[in-house]
């Protein structure tokens, strides 16, 4: 049974989630360009496309523009953040699956590095519940969705976790379970705030190049 | 060998010593994780035994079980089974042939109804009625039903027999299914492998013989002794998986420092069996030993579970064309939908009621 089990989450499982995914994600980012931008009649004092270029990759870094936010919700969401794509991105396995569907791979990361990448990226979910739970205003802005997303998010890292360690469970039955838990993150990533794995870059462009139109210094 | 003669008395003839004998009962012992004073125990059980009577039916199968059985190593400790039990029918191995071999078959099975082990190899076709192998003119189906019927306990041997196997590979023409599929009321145990372990056959009999049950059994139906672990946890290669370092081809410098074989589709991690520590011919290594990648053949549904040189993590269908797919059918609704929104917008515009400003200044 778990053998089936497995073979239908490589198998036909993944290509179910795979075709969910790529269809509400294309949907979702075509239809936003899709709307289009109504022409500013107004006389650029700027370049939009190095305004918004420059807001993609500067917002990607901890300024002391973006901790005004809060500190600690922006540091531990980097480092979930990263710590979540070095274990996605550099994990020799991770490697294997990239290769066979995309034809080309890259230098896995040493196991070391992918395990303290995995922990503090685990640690960051973790602190960044509680700090959600604590934290009263979080609280009252948080609802379903936030509590989905987190979940979703938090178990193809701790199933992942679990599977290098063979902790709790056989190999088979925690690969079972880390494949299925990225199928149900891939199928509901579109149709949530997960979406924003694509959105984000568009919405930086999108206030950058405002920005940049009017001149404004980025 | 006399029917009601016992192994001890049957050894003594055969010139085979105490010592070689309590050798192969200690060796049973600790290959079905048993205390260590057991060995005394099936010693004791083994010389006193009289010989139960044995059907062997080969069925959809390719005869490698029983040359794994009979050509394991030689001499060969395995081949002692032989001498426990009262082997009454086996196709392959028996003298007799045709009516004579048929004959044999049924005289057992009368004899020792209710008593006698029945060991199966091979699947058992059931599309079409069961037409796509027969003996002596009767389906797979119909004489293992009839020797089940009589049987005390069943050991399907080979991964045919215990899950389907090869011939229930996809698209299965012949309706291949397990022993397990089709009997219901007896004791089944599975000894799987493509083929299994022959030590595994013997432990196992060994074990019905001195004990007079059948050993503690996985949810697939086998032995815990010989299956309660992976290949992955015992492989002397897995400190190499720990680390992370793999071999990438099978001629590389990872290849050549014995590293591990995940990456080159080793299935060892879902695997259960024990050829890591029971090892081939005569204990002289197991196919990771050789250089190559376990192909899990002790599971079910190995054969159709993609290429065996597919790394675990890849997927084991075509993802990529179902993603170019998906990228279309995303596209052409995006497309559509947007031009549905841009068509009432630019209605809403055109049928809007206009504001000049006269209207404002409220002419």
């Amino acid at each position: 049974m778990e053998q089936e089990m497995l073979l239908w989450v490589r198998g036909t499982g993944l290509q179910i989630a795979t075709a969910v995914f790529v269809i509400g994600m294309v949907y979702r980012m075509l239809h936003i360009f899709m709307l289009g931008r109504k022409k500013s009649l107004a006389e650029a004092r700027g370049s939009e496309w190095s305004g918004g270029f420059r807001t993609m990759w500067k917002r990607s870094f901890v300024t002391t523009k973006l901790s005004a936010r809060g500190n600690f919700t922006v540091i531990a969401g980097l480092i979930f953040h990263l710590g979540f794509f070095v274990t996605f991105l550099f994990l020799s396995q991770h490697i294997d699956l990239i290769r066979a569907v995309l034809g080309f791979g890259w230098p896995a990361m040493p196991r070391g590095v992918i395990d303290i990448a995995a922990v503090l990226s685990i640690g960051a979910m973790i602190a960044l519940l509680v700090h959600r739970f604590i934290d009263p205003v979080k609280r009252m802005l948080s609802d379903f969705q936030d509590y989905l997303t987190w979940t979703l998010s938090f178990l193809p890292l701790l199933t992942g976790f679990m599977l290098l360690r063979e902790i709790g469970f056989e190999y088979i039955t925690l690969l079972t379970l880390h494949i299925a838990s990225v199928e149900l993150l891939l199928v509901i990533a579109p149709f949530t705030k997960l979406a924003h794995m694509f959105s984000t870059f568009i919405a930086r462009w999108y206030n950058g190049a405002v920005n940049g139109f009017k001149g404004i210094e980025i | 060998m006399k029917e009601h003669e016992t192994l001890e008395q049957r050894l003594q003839e055969q010139g085979v010593s105490r010592r070689s004998f309590l050798k192969f009962c200690a060796a049973m012992a600790t290959m079905m994780a048993l205390p260590p004073g057991s060995a005394s125990a099936i010693a004791a059980a083994l010389a006193k035994v009289k010989r139960p009577s044995v059907i062997w039916l080969s069925f959809q199968e390719c005869t490698g079980c029983t040359e794994s059985l009979t050509r394991s190593h030689s001499p060969t400790l395995e081949s002692l089974i032989f001498d426990m039990i009262s082997l009454d029918y086996h196709h392959t191995l028996q003298a007799a042939s045709g009516f004579a071999a048929e004959q044999a078959r049924e005289d057992a099975m009368k004899e020792f109804h209710g008593k006698y082990l029945l060991l199966v190899d091979g699947s058992i076709p059931i599309k079409d009625g069961g037409v796509y192998s027969t003996i002596a003119g009767r389906t797979n189906l119909d004489m293992l039903q009839e020797a089940a019927a009589g049987a005390a306990a069943i050991v399907a041997v080979g991964s045919c027999a215990a899950f389907g196997g090869l011939p229930n590979a996809q698209p299965n023409p012949t309706g291949a299914v397990a022993v397990s599929d089709l009997i219901k009321s007896k004791p089944i145990i599975n000894i799987s492998g493509c083929p299994p372990i022959p030590a595994v056959i013997t432990g196992v009999l060994a074990h019905y013989l001195t004990f007079g049950a059948l050993p503690a059994l996985d949810d697939q139906g086998r032995p815990k002794a010989f299956y309660g672990e992976t290949i992955h946890d015992r492989c002397y290669r897995r400190p190499f998986y720990d680390q992370g370092k793999f071999a990438k081809t099978f001629d590389d410098e990872g290849a050549r420092n014995g590293w591990c074989l995940y990456e080159l589709g080793c299935k060892g991690p879902t695997t259960h069996n024990a050829c890591a520590t029971t090892k081939w011919n005569g204990g002289a290594g197991f196919p990771i030993e050789a250089g190559h990648g376990c192909l899990g053949c002790s599971e079910p549904k190995f054969w159709d579970a993609g290429s065996f040189y597919t790394p675990l993590p890849a997927p084991a269908a075509d993802v990529t064309s179902a993603a170019k797919a998906a990228a279309v059918v995303g596209a052409v609704a995006a497309v559509t939908v947007g031009a549905i929104d841009r068509g009432k917008k630019t209605l809403a515009q055109q049928s809007r009621e206009k504001i000049t400003v006269e209207d404002l200044k409220g002419n």
